[in-house]
């Protein structure tokens, strides 16, 4: 029950784009098309969850036994920053068109801050290895949920007649408000 | 032992491991790529048109590398490009092609052309078109003017003017032809410079009912057709046109047109000068 509530918490209470307000840059750059909305999503979630583990271990078995907590910051990175290359080159061989499609957007990864966000927040929460890996996945799937709302309105967008000054990035910056305060009402779910 | 020297050890060791698994990873996951394709990519002007027909420069990169794309595929970078990528394929640089204007072939804006509704619809004359033939527009072969044109227009080279028309800024056009792909009605085309005399319209309604309709569309008098010394202007189908191949830029077609259809329009000397440079 526990697990389901973090998962829960995750995805929708405290999601990380439209609640927490990480990861905002690939929210805006990658949500033209709900096609690479989802295979930016779903890179996020992988590279999430693997991190997770990763982060989780080094945490309990080698930060905190030697008395390193300081230098939790560039080790997180580093090991964020692998998992992406590691993505990066599996895309590029098994999926070369979505590859093509996230461009910048992938190795930017490596900087998404909603990565960096939840590992620290998952260390904070003192969370066991299982909540990790299950609060790093609810991150991912809140993550893609976010962008696959944000680019399906803006598909449809396309057919709605926006005034001159708001048209492109200006009325997707006021959508992701209104997203913003939508994902407010879950608040007090869990 | 010292904080500083078992973090340098941990951070050293992480580090190692992480570098170990990717170049295991890089190896099992490696890519070929043909060096040439990067090379070409490099010289291509790099704005993901699609006017090569392929999915963007990368995609034409690739093609050319494969020779299954032509070196002058690329007609935004033109002849300057096509001679830097036959450089990189090892052949001799080809002669350079005449740049390419888009032209609007319709002259029908509000003041002249008449209009038997007001369009609410989505500003996209694709939509206008394919739902109801665009039947708010009295001449059914005019520009919409909706703006399908200048929105496609990766350049920012066009503009729909005062009269509902769309205006090419010469100067800013790179003949990529992706107006030519938007518009519903084939209204606007790419014609090589210096070519100057263009018959705007595309009509191929019977003369009176041209006149019906628009007070500068070809009602198809063949004045045109009798003046031009070289024979490059035709008329079939209720319309004239011209074979840009075969214009000499003599004006006369100009001269005798009752409706003023057909039209000179001077190039740009001081950016001819410029571009021969």
């Amino acid at each position: 029950m526990e697990l389901f509530l973090i998962f829960i918490g995750a995805v929708f209470v405290n999601n990380f784009v439209l609640v927490r307000f990480l990861g905002i840059c690939p929210f805006m750059g990658v949500s033209k098309q709900t096609e690479t909305a989802l295979g930016m999503g779903a890179a996020t979630t992988f590279v999430m969850v693997v991190t997770a583990a990763l982060t989780w271990l080094l945490q309990w078995y080698v930060l905190e036994p030697f008395g390193l907590p300081f230098l939790q910051t560039p080790v997180f990175i580093l090991v964020i920053a692998s998992m992406v290359q590691l993505v990066e080159m599996f895309l590029h061989k098994t999926s070369p068109g979505l590859y093509r499609a996230l461009g910048i957007y992938l190795p930017l990864i490596t900087t998404n801050c909603a990565v960096l966000g939840f590992s620290l927040i998952a260390v904070q929460g003192a969370y066991s290895f299982i909540q990790s890996l299950i609060f790093g996945l609810g991150a991912g799937i809140g993550f893609t949920i976010a962008l696959m709302l944000m680019a399906g309105i803006r598909e449809e967008l396309r057919f709605a007649d926006v005034p001159k000054p708001l048209a492109g990035t200006g009325i997707a910056f006021i959508i992701a408000g209104l997203l913003s305060l939508a994902f407010s009402g879950f608040a007090g779910l869990v | 032992m010292s904080t500083s020297l078992i973090s340098l050890i941990s951070m050293g060791m992480l580090g190692a491991v992480l570098a170990g698994g990717l170049v295991v990873a890089s190896k099992k996951f490696a890519v070929e790529t043909d060096p040439k394709v990067d090379e070409i990519e490099e010289v291509l002007p790099g704005a993901n048109c699609g006017a090569c027909g392929y999915a963007g420069c990368r995609a034409f990169a690739e093609a050319a590398a494969g020779e299954k794309a032509p070196v002058d595929g690329c007609p935004v970078g033109g002849s300057k490009v096509a001679a830097l990528v036959a450089k990189i394929l090892g052949m001799e640089p080809v002669e350079g092609a005449n740049r390419k204007v888009a032209q609007v072939l319709c002259k029908g804006g509000h003041a002249e052309a008449k209009l038997f509704a007001e369009w609410n619809g989505p500003r996209d004359c694709r939509i206008a078109q394919s739902t109801q033939n665009g039947s708010f527009k009295g001449c059914s072969y005019g520009c919409l003017g909706l703006g399908t044109c200048v929105e496609a227009c990766p350049f920012g080279a066009m503009y729909m003017d005062d009269n509902g028309l769309p205006v090419v800024i010469e100067e800013k056009c790179t003949g990529c032809g992706m107006c030519v792909r938007a518009c519903p009605r084939d209204i606007i085309v790419l014609a090589e410079e210096p070519q100057g005399v263009h018959i705007r319209c595309r009509s191929l309604a019977l003369g009176k009912d041209v006149r019906g309709v628009c007070s500068v569309g070809c009602i198809a008098c063949r004045r045109c057709e009798k003046e031009c010394p070289v024979d490059a202007i035709t008329v079939e189908d209720n319309l004239a046109r011209i074979d840009y191949d075969k214009c000499i830029n003599c004006r006369k077609c100009v001269a005798v047109c009752p409706v003023n259809t057909i039209e000179y329009q001077e190039g740009k000397p001081v950016l001819k000068k410029r571009r021969a440079s």
